[in-house]
């Protein structure tokens, strides 16, 4: 089996099937990162470029480890240090990346839908690494891994999504690989911060806090994005964390084996507080490592090549 | 086309026999089983890694461990493969430094599973010797590898393959050669 497509775009075009052949794939890479020698040769002689337009560092370092501990070559493209501030389109930027041969290339930009316009430019496999407030595919994918290798099965779980959704790429692609995988999602913030008929992603739609952690097997929480917030859809943040936050009191209404996950950085005092980010029902650090498998998981898959022999024995 | 059985090689009971010869060896080789350990290539070669610590086990008591190796990662015909094969996990629960590693698979026929196979194990650690027993060697070889234990020398065409059928995966027990068909 391998995957449809030669990109990775989001995980609404994704098949179930598809997801957990990319997460069935992922618990052999991390076997590879606990070793002593994290390198094996599967993509010798590959190139991967990281193309970033807006910050990241584990994201993007996430990626760069995935490429070198399967040894392929990669290089980083930012923005800010490229053609790009001398007015160059994605478009030609692109291009010129295939041009100089590289068989992977992974996007983030701020605009939806500049992974789209890649993939259909170029011959190379694209991997979207967060598109505007579209989706994050790979960040969703290491927290179903996350779920599934702590809780077993993702069937049936009751995952909490809290915080800010609209702005949210981590919220909308976890929706459509959990609810595809057959989870209950609930999706919980203050309303100024809800997308309008979120609930036809099939999720169900809470305002307090408090309704929708009743009994949930997962709490994701989502960062507030600062950056994003000078159009006062909130008081303040003090009210934000009051109403909103991941406190001990709020955690104890969900399962007592509930999980606690969040894609980082973390706002400490503002969307979680420090003794449940550091406790013991936290997952946070170990979403970062499965991060890397998930990542090496996906370039193996989009390494394969159609046609030609088979060689065994 | 499509392959239809050509002839069987071995049956059940000649599967059993060549175990049991290949046990005698490595014990013999080895002068024992101290610092012993098989490791099973993904799929057929685990069960028999299994069959084999058995036998041993039996013949000079004590217990001989036994790994699991998936060479998927270190092939060196991925790019050239019609279907992406699926990675499954590598388990060898003991440490290979410095250890008598019996490496076990089921055929040995180009040689480039066995190279992936040396060059997985040697990324786990330093083992002492790395030495090879297989069921069935039918030539061909593209690399300069050979077996140290061979249960069967199949002359081979390359038109032709070695179908190795055992229970714990097929259900059935034997070895057989498939041949085209116009």
């Amino acid at each position: 089996m391998r995957l449809k497509n030669k990109d990775l775009l989001g995980l609404q075009d994704l098949s179930a099937d598809e997801i957990n052949l990319i997460l069935d794939t992922a618990i052999p890479m991390k076997d590879i990162i606990k070793r002593k020698i994290k390198k094996v040769p599967t993509l010798r002689g590959r190139t991967i470029v990281t193309l970033f337009y807006e910050p990241s560092t584990r994201t993007r370092s996430s990626f760069d480890l995935a490429a070198k501990y399967l040894s392929a070559d990669t290089i980083g493209i930012s923005a800010s240090t490229s053609s790009v501030v001398k007015g160059e389109s994605l478009r030609d930027t692109a291009r010129t990346i295939e041009a100089m041969g590289a068989d992977i290339i992974i996007i983030r930009h701020s605009a939806a839908g500049s992974p789209h316009l890649l993939a259909r430019t170029v011959g190379a496999s694209v991997i979207n690494a967060g598109d505007g407030t579209h989706e994050h595919p790979t960040q969703a994918l290491l927290d179903i891994y996350t779920v599934r290798e702590k809780k077993g099965i993702v069937k049936g779980l009751k995952v909490a999504i809290l915080g800010d959704i609209l702005h949210s790429r981590v919220a909308r692609s976890n929706i459509w690989g959990l609810t595809k995988l057959g989870a209950e999602v609930r999706v919980v913030g203050p309303s100024t911060l809800m997308p309008p008929e979120i609930e036809r992603l099939g999720v169900k739609v809470f305002t307090r806090t408090e309704d929708a952690l009743e009994g949930v097997d997962v709490v994701n929480v989502l960062r507030i994005q600062l950056e994003r917030q000078q159009q006062g859809l909130f008081p303040s943040i003090r009210e934000y964390a009051r109403l909103f936050g991941l406190n001990k009191e709020r955690l104890a209404l969900a399962d007592p084996d509930a999980l606690v996950l969040h894609p980082g950085p973390l706002n400490r005092g503002v969307e979680i507080t420090p003794d449940i980010a550091d406790g013991t029902k936290s997952v946070i650090v170990e979403q970062v490592t499965n991060g890397v498998a998930v990542r090496m998981a996906l370039l193996y898959l989009l390494s394969g090549e159609e046609d030609s022999h088979e060689v065994t024995n | 086309m499509s392959l239809v059985e050509k002839a069987q090689i071995l049956d059940a009971q000649g599967i059993g026999r060549a175990l049991t010869r290949i046990a005698h060896e490595i014990i013999e080789k080895n002068k024992g089983t101290e610092n012993l350990a098989l490791i099973g290539i993904r799929r057929r070669g685990v069960p028999l890694a299994n069959r084999l610590a058995e036998k041993i086990q039996q013949i000079e008591g004590g217990s001989v461990e036994v790994g699991i190796l998936d060479i998927t990662l270190y092939r060196d015909d991925l790019t050239t493969l019609a279907y992406q094969p699926v990675v499954h996990r590598t388990e060898i629960n003991f440490s290979v430094k410095g250890k008598i590693i019996v490496l076990v698979d089921d055929v040995i026929y180009t040689g480039r599973t066995i190279r992936a196979a040396l060059d997985a194990i040697i990324d786990l650690g330093r083992p002492q010797v790395i030495q090879l027993a297989v069921l069935i060697d039918r030539g061909h070889r593209e690399l300069p590898i050979r077996a140290d234990y061979v249960g069967k020398n199949v002359p081979t065409s390359k038109k032709e393959e070695v179908s190795v059928r055992l229970n714990e995966i097929d259900g059935e027990e034997r070895v057989i050669i498939l041949g085209k068909t116009d």
